[in-house]
């Protein structure tokens, strides 16, 4: 397996259902010689599972046989709800949690059509913009009457 | 493999570097600009912009502190979930600046330095952020004023010469975006709600009005990095008297709060709330210097 392939199947410590390439706080791995540079870039300023996302990838690459192993914070561009790719965001639906809708993040009012993830309704509705980790908001079926969890756009 | 679940990798962790050090979310993570570039823009001032991100970063440390005293407080589990996820993004963007202000100003001090280690006189935060909550109009009062304001400051910091904190800025006016707008709801729920909410959020926006000037009186610091916040002041009271009008309440008169001797919280003079919160914040790393866990 190339270094690439080693770091991008690390899963994610909060959503263990995707890897960090599907989350896309992969940015980048970089093979010179002997040393192997990952690059991740933090999804929230205040995301504490980065740290051990740092340490899974670093552990990985070291078990892949990997000595010389370099973990890095690439801030810029930040990290946008977009670079969930599409197996992300189906494993996502899979597990029960609406994935983001793409495209820039609408505050207000403005009426999204978030499906449940648990009946496919279109009748949901939101309990809270903020939920168990930074990246989530709380909703709700008015049909199958299910909570759900759901990745807000940022 | 050992790491498919983070807690398998808590109890196992064969061969880790941190070993059994590490049990709890960000132990073994001391820097939270691991590898990022460092080196400092040329004709950019290390000491300024090292005060500079002291400024931002307090802000953000204090008002993350008030902002998680309302864990087991708040008036129901959906809003005490979001003021501690707005604490939380606080906590992070002023984790990243304080670790840039100690790699600005060529002491390598870290964040917890920073934070644990200096005394009130040392902070320089605004005094908005720093008194206590009041209610939960008055907390949700600062944090409009705090957030429409911080907003418009990282906007306009995106674009900033240090490329560090241009990308502190750049994450969080994705974040205070959603905090600006979880203050502008409950202003217009409280204004638009029955006589006693008005009056409440009426009394908590005229409490915390006198402090907002100070986030728009210019520091020197400020002036010189070309980053003046007086440039903010009027679209930000613009922005803030849309809310409060369409709220249906009154945009206060009171005066600014009085600066002592012509210092006020940039300066490092502060509220008697102030030493109260560090105090708080930080007892157990003074009890146990360099513990690790």
């Amino acid at each position: 397996m190339t270094a690439w392939e080693v770091a991008a199947d690390v899963p994610d410590p909060e959503l263990p259902m995707l890897t960090l390439a599907d989350l896309g706080v992969l940015a980048g791995v970089e093979e010179d010689g002997g040393t192997v540079t990952a690059w991740l870039t933090p999804t929230y300023s205040g995301c504490p599972a980065i740290a051990e996302m740092a340490a899974d990838v670093d552990a990985r690459l070291r078990a892949a046989g990997y000595d010389d192993v370099r973990v890095r914070l690439r801030l810029d561009p930040p990290w946008s709800t977009d670079r969930i790719t599409e197996a992300g965001r189906r494993k996502l639906a899979e597990a029960g949690i609406a994935p983001p809708v793409h495209g820039l993040l609408h505050l207000g009012p403005t009426r999204r059509v978030v499906s449940c993830p648990q009946c496919g309704s279109a009748e949901t509705e939101e309990l809270s913009r903020f939920g168990s980790t930074a990246c989530k908001a709380l909703w709700r079926c008015r049909d199958c009457r299910e909570p759900f969890e759901r990745i807000k756009e940022i | 493999m050992t790491d498919d679940h983070v807690y398998l990798t808590l109890s196992e962790a064969p061969g880790e570097p941190e070993g059994e050090a590490r049990w709890a979310y960000g132990t073994g993570f001391a820097d939270p600009l691991l590898g990022v570039d460092t080196a400092l823009p040329p004709g950019l001032d290390g000491a300024d912009l090292a005060a500079y991100c002291l400024m931002l970063g307090d802000d953000a440390l204090v008002l993350a502190q008030r902002l998680i005293e309302w864990c087991t407080r708040a008036p129901e589990l959906e809003e005490e979930v979001a003021l501690a996820n707005l604490a939380l993004d606080l906590l992070g963007q002023s984790r990243q600046l304080l670790t840039r202000a100690g790699q600005a100003d060529g002491t390598g001090r870290g964040e917890d330095d920073f934070a644990y280690w200096r005394e009130d006189h040392e902070f320089r935060n605004v005094r908005l952020v720093e008194g206590p909550n009041g209610d939960f109009a008055q907390t949700i009062a600062r944090l409009l004023l705090f957030s429409t304001a911080r907003h418009a400051l990282y906007e306009r910091l995106a674009g900033f010469a240090d490329p560090v904190l241009a990308a502190v800025a750049a994450r969080g006016v994705k974040e205070l975006a959603y905090h600006r707008e979880y203050a502008t709801s409950w202003t217009l729920r409280l204004g638009g709600g029955t006589e006693y909410s008005a009056e409440r959020m009426q009394a908590g926006l005229t409490a915390v009005w006198p402090l907002l000037d100070e986030l728009f009186t210019a520091h020197p610091v400020e002036i010189r990095l070309g980053a003046d916040p007086a440039e903010l002041r009027g679209p930000v009271l613009a922005e803030l008297a849309e809310v409060i009008t369409e709220a249906g309440l009154a945009v206060p008169a009171a005066a600014p709060m009085a600066r002592v001797g012509g210092r006020a919280g940039r300066d490092g003079v502060h509220t008697e709330a102030l030493g109260l919160l560090l105090a708080e914040l930080q007892v157990v790393a003074r009890a146990h210097p360099g513990a690790t866990w």
